[in-house]
């Protein structure tokens, strides 16, 4: 990552010039104003951001920041953000994407995306809907739910963002909630100083096509007895009155009381999100109500070598070797003969 | 090496190998070219081989090969008719039968003519009867016996000793040429230069199939066709794909830029993507993306961010990019698409070669999109097609399609080679840094390009997308402003100024033969012959189809009859309708996923003008 540059950035400085058009109560406005706030807090010089996205609501984005800006096809923004990222690793790049742009129409490019670690950014806002078009079921919608293109219910199982990314050899992976500014401005902030593809799984309400989904975990009422907050390093506690933790029997994660059964701090799991080991991270991952809370925080942030990094240090290594060094060199290369 | 009781002194000779698909026909027919080049020969040559990897043995379908033309005089094209015919089984019989030239001689592989093969290549009895080849010049060999006994002192396993059947073939056609065998040697050292015994059996088998030529000369005349009177210059052997991606090094290196190039695998495109990956030491980043989109997509964002970006693919693979390539015509970046064209619709004939993607070259997507299509006429044409793509490309600020086929992928032919700096150049139309003024979609007044501001640049900080957007960069829905892009875009398209058209021959006439791509070699070979004969006719070949050259006009006044050869249906022709309607369009059309003949051309010709 490129060093800071005292540039005394403030959020202002990434707000662009366009009106932002989204839903009044959307939970893309604090998602915005908490990476606005991030990226001036990170103090990276501005034109070296390139913020990339597909379609829908969430690839919005990338008009309202005042840093260069590709908002692309549906689908399509792993593989844009791919591109950029390959061409010029000097570049800063960030995702926004989509449970529909991401998940469906887009999976493919969002799982070899991740299998290559790209040094790329990828924040997908997760609504469980398709909200752009107006009210279908996307590939997180919980089954059973009542839309325009599932009038009866669906049947499909929905994917878990975290399964499926720790799946697809996955790095980085941390969710956060859209409202919660402070936990998500720590999460961009750990995503950004990590080297590879960064996911950040955004818990984010549409107020007109499926509010109140994730109400289960994210409400005033529920929130602190329904989520676990990771940090590396610290023991796997919450609740209201921090009186619950998670522990691991028999190859399964359990919710324990602190207090009942003997159970003391020490028996409770300390978080390691740089375990290379997928298996505790998975399991977190896929937590979910009611048996679970549901984890927030940086769950999984693996240290290795960038796709980018990798084709680098592939060229100086050719290049090296090489005695071909222009177009004229490589026309003469191998057989040739000359005709008087 | 030896004296030679017989030799035909010949302008032309059209050689085939043709065996199973492992059989190492492709390698063959190489070797024999580059050999012919480096003697002088002019060559033109044309693999046709099956799409599976190993086609049942001994079938018809399974049957690969290669044909190679070599000229002690200019050749344009891989021949149509064969005058040797090296078979290794009787498959390779019934699948060239029809392409032998009377007094043609066949050189075959007599232990592979048992019953069982002859029955599974579809015979009764005797292949050369039922076929009536039993009059061509019949050279049987029993190549496998021969190996045997050649390699008995080696201890090799008999998958190897049967390996080298095709050297021993070679090693005949050598003898039939009086051909040096130098430039094979080497090769087989240095491909094989880390299993010595392999090398050794290979080099070993090749001179035994050379002096079994010599010891059944009785039986064969030999030919000597002397070099070509080719221009001055070093050469090297080239083909399309090669040609192709050489071309966009070449384009990069003229404008200052790095190349990147997002593909994925498709025959018979791979070739392009397999050269550019090796050029790593020339700063080429190449990604072997997971599908055909991520191929574009990554291209594009390549583009975004300030290389000249590559996609290479087929028709299917071209089918897929349609949306994004939309992309690339909105947001107005530099990319070069090649679409090396196969045999469809669908998979078609992965392996043979069509002109049936021009329509989708031109019209395959949504809404209004304007993208300048260029084909390319000759393998070593590719290199210069695939520049000028390039430089269209970078300074019109425009994604532009390259057109070559699978007949001009795999086709090769000797190449002199240019140097640098009389290649054109090529300015890069660049936003200033820090310039306050800079809006996304201005336009130069001349070319109606928008400029490159690239990311990372300070005080360029802009969006684009595919959403319709204002001169600003902003994103609107207005009517009026929809117009004024749309019809923007198409004008940046329609004034890119390309080069007049060229006739071959007078300028007036009874007929012009009209040809797009790759169809070069044969029509202009169809056409010098009849003008030979004393036809009036002549032919006006079309590397650029969008936009059209400015004189096309003028030129096909000056003819009484238009005949417009491709190989589709009439995609071209229909096209010359819509733009220059006042014309009577003949067409002349094949979809048999092979290259015209000479012979049909000019068969078709001459119908046209007798009236018939």
């Amino acid at each position: 990552m490129a060093e800071t540059n005292n540039n005394h950035y403030v959020a202002k400085d990434f707000k662009s010039d366009q009106e932002v058009r989204w839903c009044p109560g959307c939970g893309d406005h604090g998602i915005l104003a908490s990476l606005q706030k991030t990226l001036a807090e990170l103090d990276l010089p501005r034109e070296k951001y390139v913020f990339v996205s597909g379609i829908g609501c969430s690839s919005r984005l990338p008009y309202y920041m005042n840093t260069y800006g590709f908002h692309g096809i549906h689908g399509r923004a792993a593989a844009i953000a791919t591109g950029i990222k390959v061409a010029n690793p000097d570049l800063i790049v960030w995702e926004m994407t989509g449970d529909g742009d991401a998940l469906a129409i887009g999976g493919n490019h969002y799982i070899h995306a991740i299998r290559r670690n790209i040094d790329i950014k990828i924040i997908l806002f997760n609504n469980e809907i398709y909200g752009l078009t107006k009210g279908q079921y996307s590939p997180t919608s919980k089954k059973g739910l009542h839309t325009k293109t599932s009038p009866y219910g669906t049947i499909e199982e929905p994917f878990k963002i975290g399964e499926l990314t720790i799946g697809a050899n996955g790095r980085f992976f941390a969710r956060t909630v859209d409202y919660n500014l402070q936990l998500s401005n720590e999460v961009y902030k750990e995503a950004a100083r990590f080297h590879g593809t960064a996911v950040v799984e955004v818990i984010q309400n549409c107020v007109i096509f499926n509010d109140g989904a994730h109400d289960a975990f994210t409400s005033k009422e529920t929130r602190d007895d329904n989520t676990l907050t990771l940090r590396h390093g610290e023991k796997m506690i919450f609740g209201k009155n921090r009186d619950k933790g998670i522990i691991l029997r028999d190859l399964k994660l359990k919710v324990v009381k602190l207090g009942e059964n003997g159970i003391t701090e020490k028996d409770i799991l300390t978080h390691d999100a740089h375990e290379p080991n997928p298996g505790i991270h998975y399991r977190l991952a896929g937590m979910s109500l009611p048996e679970y809370p549901v984890a927030l925080g940086v769950i999984r942030a693996i240290d290795a070598q960038t796709y980018d990094a990798a084709m680098m240090e592939q060229h100086e290594r050719v290049q090296a070797a090489s005695k071909i060094r222009s177009v004229d060199d490589l026309l003469v290369s191998g057989s040739t003969w000359e005709v008087k | 090496m030896g004296k030679r009781s017989k030799v035909i002194e010949k302008d032309a000779v059209v050689i085939r190998f043709s065996g199973d698909s492992g059989d190492g026909m492709q390698l063959t027919g190489t070797l024999f070219s580059n050999t012919s080049a480096l003697f002088g020969h002019d060559i033109s040559t044309f693999p046709d081989y099956p799409a599976e990897i190993r086609a049942p043995q001994g079938t018809v379908g399974g049957v690969s090969g290669f044909q190679v033309h070599i000229g002690h005089k200019l050749i344009n094209t891989p021949g149509d008719f064969t005058d040797i015919l090296v078979a290794m089984n009787p498959a390779a019989i019934r699948a060239n039968a029809r392409w032998l030239r009377q007094g043609s001689t066949i050189i075959y592989d007599s232990d592979n003519f048992t019953e069982k093969h002859i029955q599974r290549a579809g015979y009764k009895s005797d292949p050369f009867v039922e076929d009536k080849l039993d009059s061509m010049n019949l050279i049987a060999a029993p190549i496998t016996t021969l190996i045997k006994e050649a390699l008995k002192d080696m201890d090799l396993d008999p998958k190897t000793v049967l390996r080298t059947k095709n050297m021993f073939a070679l090693g005949m056609v050598y003898w039939l040429f009086d051909s040096k065998l130098k430039y094979t040697e080497d090769f087989i050292e240095e491909k094989f230069g880390k299993k010595p015994l392999v090398a050794e059996a290979n080099s070993k088998v090749l001179r035994a199939g050379y002096y079994y030529g010599e010891t059944i000369e009785a039986l064969t005349p030999s030919y000597r066709v002397g070099p070509a009177p080719i221009k001055k210059g070093i050469y090297r052997n080239i083909n399309g794909n090669q040609a192709t991606a050489w071309g966009i090094l070449a384009a990069g290196e003229k404008a200052g830029l790095k190349i990147f190039i997002g593909s994925y695998p498709i025959t018979p495109a791979t070739g392009i993507l397999e050269e550019l990956a090796l050029r790593k030491d020339m700063g080429v980043k190449s990604l072997q993306a997971e599908d055909e989109i991520a191929g574009i997509c990554t291209a594009i964002g390549a583009s975004f961010a300030g290389r000249l970006a590559v996609t290479s693919t087929s028709g299917p693979g071209l089918a897929l990019k349609s949306e994004a390539l939309n992309l690339a015509v909105m947001t107005e970046l530099p990319l070069v698409v090649i679409d090396v064209q196969r045999g469809g619709p669908s998979t078609g004939l992965p392996t043979k070669t069509e002109q049936a993607d021009l329509w989708q070259a031109l019209y395959g997507r949504n809404g209004e999109s304007p993208v300048p299509v260029l084909a390319a006429g000759t393998p070593s044409d590719c290199f210069y097609y695939a520049f000028e793509a390039a430089k269209i490309a970078i300074e019109h600020m425009t994604p532009v399609l390259l057109l070559t086929d699978s007949y001009l992928a795999n086709g090769s032919e000797p190449w002199r080679i240019p140097s640098m700096k009389d290649m054109p150049s090529i300015t890069v139309p660049y936003a200033v840094k820090d310039d306050k003024d800079y809006l996304a979609y201005e336009r130069d007044p001349e070319t109606l390009a928008r400029r490159w501001a690239i990311p990372g640049t300070p005080g360029l900080e802009h969006r684009v997308g595919g959403l319709e957007k204002t001169i600003k960069g902003s994103v609107s829905y207005t009517p009026e402003n929809h117009e004024y892009m749309v019809r923007a875009r198409e004008e940046k398209v329609e004034k890119i100024k390309v080069p007049d058209l060229k006739v071959a021959g007078k300028n007036n006439g009874d007929l012009l033969v009209i040809g797009w791509g790759s169809t070069f070699g044969q029509v202009t070979t169809a056409v010098s012959e009849l003008r030979e004969e004393g036809y009036k006719v002549s032919a006006a070949h079309f590397n650029y189809i969008r936009p059209l050259p400015g004189n096309t006009d003028k030129v096909f006044a000056g003819f009484k009859k238009l005949v417009v050869c491709e190989l589709n249906t009439g995609q071209f022709a229909n096209y010359l309708r819509m733009k220059h309607q006042k014309y009577n369009y003949h067409q002349y059309n094949k979809i048999q996923g092979l290259p015209f003949t000479v012979k049909e051309i000019k068969d078709y010709c001459i119908k046209l003008l007798e009236g018939k």
